[in-house]
């Protein structure tokens, strides 16, 4: 028995780690992305979300007799997109297929879905671990319709069933099994999310279940090229349950293995509370989903003069973008990646250099830096920012004039961001302007040489160290308004002369 | 391809279609009868024919994305056993 709260590991910990070098995890991802449409993929109804129950159902979505579905254009659209975003192979022809179980929130006892001819197959997502850059490609992205949601709480012995969700348009997309490790997973996942944001086919709402998680999970014995026995971990909706659950998953295989136990395939929920997974389907017909050509639905055709009106649409992708940062600003791969990892992001850093007309290093760097860590401190969105990207180049530009120096610009950002003030008026009002006037400079040189007689002493014999001390007292003296590559020429001059 | 007893039974209980010994047995030799006709069509030369998903050949009509369903839940739900609050009331049923 453990007891309640703590963690329990199916496997030691201290064996764990030694065990774990033998073992190697391997991932794959099934994604559903609810793609933004205001209507259902084969009904008129509304997808809008938090309405009142049921009041988003018509009679295709739930199931009355004699009703037939029609598609949705746009999601077709949608998922064509995607399919190009991701240089995947987008088929002119694909087909809708019933795939068969029961549950409540199913009204017609089928999902239609696509399985033997998906509408994308293959493409690649590039991903970031430890500052290195890895391609994970996909299986295949197909449409199908969500179900309704049920709700298995305040109804004694009776489940309550809600069908707005019901034939929602969703985009499932499936990544080879590629990923090694929960951090890659993690990093594959907030890539796919915001590439399906930055090209604007699903609002990307986790806690809404717009974007919803399930992991293949397998270990095998490191080096070896053959996958283990797989499990599916059903409805991971946030990053960080999707990492926890991968790496309570893989502790639990390798635990099984070490034991010289066998991993059955199946289907498991990850218990957030508890921080474990556990099995969900046991019975083994739950998989046998009876796939066939929907009769319903005709063959999906897609012309090539509409694939490539999309493809004339499409933004320019952050891969795309990405290289453009290294090859026409200069920026290093990973600046360049870490600012190509959201639309919004990339869009403040957009605005930010247009208006700098140039500087983009200097531009990444504070970005990435101060902006960021500011935003993550205040936990806050980029749209919430207290500085805009107006305010930022204007607090940039008086560093690339040299009007202040970058210690005291760390501090016009403070104030600007807590006091909502633009540059200017805070260098002016906090007296931050750099000394430009070289005379007033060489005078207070000369005056803490001659307070510091010692240290000058020091240094005229060859201590190098005495001179950071008096380049310590200039600053001091100049309450950091001093530019230090000219007090480091002056002192330097006036120390030999 | 003949179906077995057993196979009977599991597509039966697949659909969730609960039938006794005597249906079971009625079932199996009316399925074997179409898995009989669908044999006599299988022996047919298909070679160089392009499989098709469909019996008709033409492709799938695509309508604009745009709401033209109203809310009727009260009506629908009128002939529904048990419902509350606007919500379809089924047995429990939790995995």
């Amino acid at each position: 028995m453990r007891s309640e709260g703590q963690i329990h590991y199916p496997f030691p910990i201290t064996h764990y780690r030694e065990a774990a070098m033998k073992w190697e995890t391997v991932i794959g991802l099934e994604v559903h992305a609810q793609l933004s449409t205001r209507s259902k993929m084969f009904s008129g109804a509304a997808t809008a979300f938090g309405a009142p129950p049921n009041t988003q159902a018509c009679e295709v979505d739930i199931a009355l007799p004699g009703v037939l579905p029609v598609a949705n254009r746009e999601a077709v659209a949608k998922a064509v997109r995607f399919g190009l975003a991701v240089g995947g192979k987008i088929n002119r022809r694909s087909i809708f297929a019933r795939k068969n179980y029961f549950y409540p929130d199913l009204p017609k006892g089928y999902q239609i879905s696509q399985y033997e001819m998906p509408i994308v197959q293959g493409g690649a997502i590039g991903i970031f671990v430890d500052g290195r850059e890895k391609i994970i490609r996909l299986t295949r992205a197909h449409l199908e319709e969500d179900a309704g949601k049920s709700l298995h709480e305040g109804f004694h012995d009776f489940t309550g069933i809600d069908l707005n969700r019901a034939g929602t348009p969703l985009l499932e997309i499936v990544s080879e099994p590629e990923m090694s490790g929960a951090q890659e997973a993690v990093a594959y996942a907030r890539a796919l999310h915001a590439l399906v944001r930055w090209i604007e086919i699903c609002d990307g709402n986790m806690q809404e279940g717009s974007f919803r998680c399930d992991a293949n999970v397998s270990v095998r014995p490191a080096g070896s090229d053959k996958l283990g026995t797989r499990c599916e971990i059903k409805n991971l909706n946030s990053f960080r349950f999707l990492e926890r659950a991968i790496e309570f998953e893989a502790r639990r295989q390798i635990g099984i293995l070490e034991d010289g136990g066998v991993i059955e395939q199946e289907t498991r929920l990850y218990d957030a509370a508890r921080d474990e997974t556990r099995s969900m389907r046991t019975k083994e017909d739950a998989h046998d989903y009876r796939y066939f050509p929907d009769p319903d639905l005709l063959p999906l055709e897609v012309s090539e003069s509409w694939i490539g009106e999309i493809r004339s649409n499409l933004p320019e992708l952050p891969q795309a973008r990405q290289r453009r940062y290294q090859d026409e600003y200069g920026l290093s791969g990973y600046d360049a990646g870490l600012l190509t990892q959201s639309r919004e992001l990339s869009e403040f850093y957009e605005a930010l250099v247009r208006r700098l007309a140039g500087f983009y290093k200097l531009g990444a760097s504070w970005v990435l830096n101060e902006f960021m860590a500011s935003l993550n401190r205040a936990g806050l969105e980029i749209h919430q920012a207290p500085v805009s990207s107006e305010r930022l180049a204007g607090l940039l530009k008086l560093i690339a004039d040299n009007t202040i120096s970058g210690r005291a610009a760390k501090e016009v950002f403070d104030a600007m961001w807590n006091e909502g003030m633009d540059a200017d008026s805070i260098v002016e009002y906090r007296g931050l302007k750099q000394i430009s006037d070289s005379g007033e400079l060489e005078r207070i040189c000369e005056e803490v040489i001659a307070a510091n007689a010692r240290q000058a002493e020091d240094y005229r014999s060859g201590k190098e160290k005495a001179f950071n001390s008096l380049v310590g007292q200039v600053m001091k003296a100049t309450r950091g308004k001093a530019n230090p590559q000219q007090v480091n020429e002056i002192l330097k001059r006036k120390l030999s002369g | 391809m003949a179906l077995s007893l057993d196979d009977v039974r599991r597509i039966a209980h697949l659909a969730r279609i609960g039938i006794d010994e005597a249906e079971a047995q009625a079932a199996l030799a009316q399925l074997n009868d179409v898995f009989g006709l669908i044999a006599e069509m299988q022996a047919v030369d298909t070679g160089g024919v392009e499989p098709m998903s469909h019996a008709l050949d033409v492709v799938q009509r695509l309508r604009e994305d745009a709401v033209t369903e109203t809310d009727q839940h009260a009506l629908f739900q009128s002939i529904a056993p048990h419902v509350e609050n606007g919500l379809y009331l089924v047995p429990k049923v939790i995995e």
